[in-house]
């Protein structure tokens, strides 16, 4: 195994402290399984799964619960057996903070395996691509980074695309996150193993695996996999920690020094990017036979008793996984999920942990001050200095103030991945990439209203023309007619004068005669 | 339990509009010494009556729009403005000129444009225009350097000078006044003297005015130390000074008998005092890395041509007002590529 690369780096980013060690002192702990579980439909990117089972089915772990109704969706599995209680809508994590269909299970503690699961394919080598995709999709596989896209959908490039390097995605670049870390720590095997699966499945000839430089026990854990595993073609990489080298943009950019066209994918690059949780899901579905039924999550932040990484099944309310972790300590307590740079913030603790759930941070008030007023912008350009796409934060926050819609567009807004480096050092504490949001929704939604408003004006068009054109043949009809019966009518009425001209002069002569009689 | 749900980011830097301005005002300080034991206490009565005016200013500027007072008074803008135009008045100006100018810069070129944030033009440079062109003649009226003065005055005499306009008895009004070194060569050299004859005054230090070079040197000590704590970045003073020094000495290479040499340009004045921290507004300069570059060329480069063939004393105001102007074209012609576009 070598670490060759010559890096690159990303313009701007930030240096934030990153409290990592909180929760890497004690290895991943189990948390048992729930006496219930409610497990979302839709915990992924793209269509939400369409409910397989209804109240009172038996379920086992790995029982279907919900199936993908298209390509774009990802397969839903039982967490754990029991019995399904209801099919119905229960608050999830989303920002959004409204219920979406959930299936609820009451477990029955067994914890057993469906008798007509996926068989192990130990011997995946000699498996083809296509076969190795339909398990990763049928696994439910999504990917574990926090965007929960589904794995199989991203392993299909399309016929003529040729993924030249697979990058295992192991940076957790936000403070706090540590379950990658652990990961690579305990089950670094698996990770090679799903990074070697996925190469197979792609037909990339370079891997790179890529951490942070301050993973010490994680890269020897890996290197020692890599050794074992023997594969030629695979690396190991270490990135310099700066806030935010594990976007994927920003990871391929420090990787190669290539940038992904504005709009496109890594693909147009023939580089493909996955988290490193995803890739040992993807080693499990596919050797053990294992749909995604857990994840691994990091509960951390100065709120918790005891931060650590738990093995938690899919379904568990949070609240048992902060009671686990020693429960809330302090006061004024705020939840979110993800890293505090681009994580939500809950409303409360009664909410699953979905496929995308890496960590829950728990922060005390004084950890996290209340937004301090925010003053106008007084165009320091710090944002600027930090901006990983090289955006000029100051510039757009006046157009969003403005609502210059074509003025941002241009200036880049849908460039802007949120990674909130601009707000975290805007000396006047303004809320930038909330605003970036807010205009990016307003234009969204004035795009749709223009394309409905150009539809209705097409319709219109066309309904004038068509009455138009329906008049005018009407017309042409009415007009035909008339001539028609006038012609009819013509040819009817000479014969009528004449014979009224005849019976007139018919009369007359009667009259003349009949008057000398008379 | 319904938790507080603010959007993300959920932590933030530790940096403040407050601890921004508190600095440039830490920066000025080396400068303001060399000021005061050149030119005397009038330098910092200057500055207490600027910073008194201010204050008030922006109160009652903020309650008339409704503003958090506090919040904003917090923000420390207003002091810097004040003790930055406090700077480049003469040491014994009237202090209801004083009053005046930092009146109008808060009130006009501040607050009525929006406050904070919001005004195109530098607030304490347009106190300066409105003085200069309203009192040309006491707006050139500088002490000599405490060195040459005859008598020096104490703090008491300054304030009774600067509030009351009375002098001490027994010293002429001329005794106190003196013609900046860029003027006086200004003059001199309108006379037909060449350089190497007017080299010879008194006015004179080691390489540009005697006081004036010192005061210099300090400022630019003070703006490094806002380029190393990053309060500014390098291509406002960068541009300044290049786009001084460059054309002057072209000219001084071309011409050393009539012209300035560049370290005279950029050691007189207000030449590092405009670079490092007037002409480094954040709010009223470009604020594009390359555009940044652009505004400091063209205020260095028009202040050179102001002090060469201009009727003012010093070129920097002018030339800083001029190309706030011309910020939003430079901004907008100087924006960086986006990541994606374009690219390799």
């Amino acid at each position: 195994m070598s670490i060759a690369r010559a890096l690159f780096g990303f313009p701007g980013g930030v240096r934030l402290p990153t409290h990592k060690d909180a929760s890497t002192g004690s290895p991943i702990a189990t948390l048992p399984v729930p006496p219930e579980l409610v497990i979302p439909l839709s915990q992924h990117a793209g269509d939400p799964a369409r409910p397989a089972v209804s109240a009172g089915d038996t379920v086992h772990r790995g029982t279907v619960i919900g199936r993908a109704p298209g390509d774009f969706s990802a397969t839903v599995h039982a967490s754990s057996s029991g019995t399904v209680t209801a099919v119905e809508n229960r608050p999830v994590p989303h920002p959004s903070g409204l219920p979406e269909p959930c299936v609820v299970i009451r477990t029955d503690g067994l914890d057993t395996r469906p008798a007509d699961g996926p068989e192990p394919l130990k011997d995946w080598l000699s498996a083809s691509p296509a076969r190795l995709r339909r398990r990763v999709a049928d696994s439910g596989v999504a990917g574990l980074g926090g965007a929960a896209f589904p794995a199989a959908v991203k392993l299909t490039p399309g016929p003529d695309t040729d993924v030249a390097l697979l990058v295992v995605n192991a940076i957790e670049c936000e403070p706090w996150i540590t379950c990658d870390d652990v990961l690579l720590r305990e089950h670094a095997m698996e990770v090679v193993t799903g990074a070697r699966i996925m190469r197979h499945i792609l037909g990339a000839p370079e891997v790179v695996i890529a951490l942070e430089a301050e993973k010490r026990a994680a890269l020897d854990a890996l290197t020692r996999a890599l050794d074992d595993a023997g594969e030629p073609g695979m690396t190991v990489t270490r990135v310099p920690v700066r806030y935010p080298a594990g976007g994927e943009k920003q990871l391929i950019q420090t990787l190669t020094g290539r940038e992904v066209p504005s709009g496109g994918l890594p693909l147009d690059l023939g580089i493909l990017c996955h988290n490193a949780g995803t890739v040992a899901a993807v080693a499990r579905a596919v050797e053990h036979g294992e749909p995604l039924t857990d994840r691994i999550v990091t509960v951390a932040g100065t709120g918790v008793g005891q931060p650590r990484n738990y093995r938690v099944r899919l379904g568990t309310p949070i609240h048992r996984l902060i009671e686990a972790a020693g429960g809330y300590r302090g006061q004024g307590h705020r939840l979110i999920v993800g890293g505090p740079m681009m994580g939500f913030a809950l409303e409360h603790d009664n909410v699953p942990v979905t496929k995308g759930c890496n960590c829950i941070l728990v922060t005390e008030s004084h950890a996290v001050p209340p937004p301090e007023p925010a003053l106008p912008c007084i165009r320091c350009g710090d944002c600027a200095d930090v901006c990983p796409m090289r955006l000029q934060p100051q510039q757009l926050y006046w157009q969003a103030m403005g609502r210059d819609h074509e003025g941002i567009r241009e200036d880049g807004l849908f460039d802007c991945i949120e990674c909130g480096a601009c707000a975290y050092v805007c000396p006047s504490k303004l809320p930038l990439v909330g605003m970036y949001r807010h205009a990016k929704s307003e234009i969204r939604t004035s795009d749709e209203d223009q394309r409905f408003a150009e539809q209705a004006r097409q319709r219109y068009a066309f309904r004038q023309a068509r009455l138009e054109r329906e008049q005018q043949e009407q017309a042409e009809r009415r007009r035909r007619k008339k001539e028609a019966l006038q012609a009819e009518r013509g040819a009817g009425e000479k014969a009528d004068r004449k014979a009224e001209i005849q019976a007139a002069v018919a009369r007359a002569r009667k009259r003349k005669r009949g008057g000398g009689e008379s | 339990m319904a938790l507080k749900t603010p959007p993300a980011p959920h932590i933030h830097g530790d940096n403040s509009v407050s601890r921004i301005m508190r600095r440039v005002l830490y920066a000025l300080v080396p400068g303001v010494v060399a000021m005061t034991a050149v030119f005397g206490w009038g330098v910092v009565v200057n500055i207490l009556i600027a910073v008194a005016v201010a204050v008030v200013c922006e109160t009652a500027m903020l309650r008339l729009r409704g503003k958090p007072v506090a919040l904003f008074l917090n923000d420390w803008s207003a002091v810097v403005m004040a003790v930055l135009l406090a700077l480049c008045l003469p040491p014994l100006l009237p202090a209801w000129m004083t009053a005046v100018g930092v009146a109008f810069g808060l009130i006009f070129g501040k607050h009525l444009y929006g406050g904070l944030g919001y005004n195109p033009f530098n607030p304490a440079m347009v106190g300066y225009a409105v003085l200069i062109v309203a009192f040309p003649q006491a707006m050139v009226q500088w002490l000599p350097p405490t060195g040459l003065a005859e008598s020096a005055l104490g703090p008491l005499q300054t304030l009774q000078v600067i509030v009351f306009g009375q002098l001490p008895p027994g010293l002429a009004p001329d005794a106190l006044t003196h013609a900046t070194p860029l003027d006086h060569v200004k003059t001199r050299l309108a006379e037909g003297l060449t350089m190497q004859e007017i080299r010879g005054g008194p006015v004179f230090g080691v390489v540009a005015g005697s006081g004036w070079e010192w005061i210099n040197l300090l400022f630019l000590t003070g703006g490094a130390w806002l380029l190393h704590v990053r309060v500014i970045r390098w291509q406002v003073p960068a541009g300044v000074i290049i786009g001084l020094a460059a054309p002057a000495l072209l000219f001084w290479l071309i011409n050393p008998e009539q012209q300035l040499s560049p370290l005279f340009h950029l050691l007189s004045g207000g030449a590092m005092l405009g670079a490092f921290f007037i002409a480094t507004d954040p709010v009223s300069g470009a604020t594009t890395p390359w555009g940044r570059l652009c505004f400091g060329l063209g205020v260095g480069v028009l202040a050179w041509i102001i002090r060469t063939w201009g009727g003012y004393p010093d070129g920097i105001a002018f030339g800083v007002l001029l190309m706030n102007m011309a910020v939003p074209l430079i901004d907008r012609y100087t924006r960086p590529r986006i990541y994606g576009h374009g690219g390799r």
